[in-house]
């Protein structure tokens, strides 16, 4: 049924946005609940807080130099 | 669990003569409050006098008649000190109309940027991390309380993804995990007074600008636009800013109801950065164009406010000194 579908966002910026509680099941085999209304699942590998997007995709910016730093 | 009727908060103590005023008419006594015109926009005799007015629409005051929220007199009042505040800030805050641009600016982490959140994770004390919060409790005890008052002036898709925010702050139906009530755990275990209301008085009026900027948005229904860009601001900005004062309470020492409040907001507010920029503040924009300045406007006010707050607990902790206003009485925690 169409309607029971979960709304999945991809952002490409940075995470992955599911509507609807989620049960996330990691590589160890460890289990990880979001109760949220939306849950951001970091796509980027970055993140200090995974499964979940912590914002770290941001672009950093070195503004004494003017040098952009993505890593 | 007993439930008890929450007690108002009592009335604070004037910082001159408007707010002098308007907490005399709060009380019913007769009075005549003094020409706004020449306050201080920012100062803490106006901010003070603003405060108040807006009290009435969340709390209320102990011994404060409840009527006093639609008093004819004391909203007249209230018109002109808002329109002394919001003149300045339109003065004061350059426009712009390029909404990508102007989010994208939010988005990137500066690196070398050194604000309150850097100063209290490289090396802040803890009374002032204490302070910082003592002051923050003006907003966080009614977290997400100011933006509420959009939700009506809104409709549509920005109305359902600002909505899915609220409910995120309020604790998804469970009253426990409501961010204010995450606030009030975190400054008890600080050894903070979590009652509502407390820190008012020691307050500096930069602080009660950035509550009263949010009250003016949220109460306004031409200044909607603007509501939306101040909470974009908090959205986008809290993860990282969040995730060093985790960092500063973990070097303090602090227990887990301190670090929760921010790991907390590390996590929710990746998810309502999102949707505030895509589920509402597009479609929002998409819709009524004509409201984009209005959006940076609140972005700008946010930040432009922010900074002075920053500028003077820098200015006091810089010599070693309390952020509290002396002049309440009441010792730094």
């Amino acid at each position: 049924m169409a309607e029971a579908r979960r709304r999945v966002i991809v952002t490409d910026e940075g995470p992955i946005l599911v509507y609807g509680p989620v049960d996330v099941e990691m590589s160890d085999g460890t289990r990880v609940l979001s109760d949220r209304a939306v849950t951001a699942l970091c796509a980027c590998g970055r993140s200090g807080r995974r499964p979940f997007c912590d914002t770290s995709h941001r672009r950093r910016v070195r503004d004494e130099e003017g040098e952009e730093n993505t890593s | 669990m007993t439930t008890t009727k929450p007690k108002a908060p009592t009335l604070p103590v004037p910082r001159g003569p408007i707010s002098e005023g308007v907490l005399s008419a709060l009380r019913g006594d007769p009075t005549e409050v003094p020409a706004v015109d020449g306050a201080a926009p920012y100062g803490d005799d106006l901010q003070l006098a603003l405060y108040c007015c807006y009290e009435l629409h969340y709390r209320g005051f102990d011994g404060v008649d409840d009527d006093r929220e639609w008093d004819p007199a004391l909203l007249t009042v209230r018109a002109e000190l808002e329109r002394v505040f919001l003149n300045a800030l339109r003065e004061d805050v350059p426009t712009g109309t390029d909404i990508d641009d102007e989010l994208n600016g939010l988005l990137v982490e500066h690196l070398d940027a050194f604000g309150i959140s850097h100063y209290l994770r490289r090396r802040g004390e803890l009374w002032q991390l204490r302070e910082y919060v003592a002051h923050r409790s003006l907003y966080h005890l009614k977290e997400a309380d100011p933006q509420t008052f959009v939700i009506p002036r809104l409709d549509g898709p920005p109305k359902a993804a600002l909505v899915t925010v609220q409910h995120d702050e309020y604790g998804a139906g469970d009253p426990e995990r409501t961010h204010s009530k995450l606030f009030a755990d975190m400054m008890a275990e600080l050894g903070l007074s979590d009652v509502y209301g407390a820190y008012v008085d020691s307050a500096p009026a930069a602080m009660l600008a950035e509550v009263n900027f949010m009250s003016l948005c949220g109460l306004h229904r031409g200044l909607r636009a603007a509501l939306i860009g101040q909470f974009a601001t908090v959205e986008l900005t809290s993860s990282p800013g969040s995730d060093r004062l985790v960092k500063a309470m973990r070097r303090l020492g602090c227990g887990p109801a301190a670090i929760h409040f921010y790991a907390e907001h590390v996590e929710a507010d990746a998810v309502h950065e999102q949707l505030i920029r895509r589920e509402v503040i597009t479609p929002l924009l998409r819709a009524e164009p004509e409201l984009t300045a209005d959006v940076v406007f609140g972005i700008r006010s946010s930040l432009f406010l922010a900074g002075r707050l920053e500028e003077y607990l820098f200015q006091h902790w810089r010599h070693g000194e309390s952020s509290f206003r002396a002049e309440a009485g009441v010792k730094s925690p």
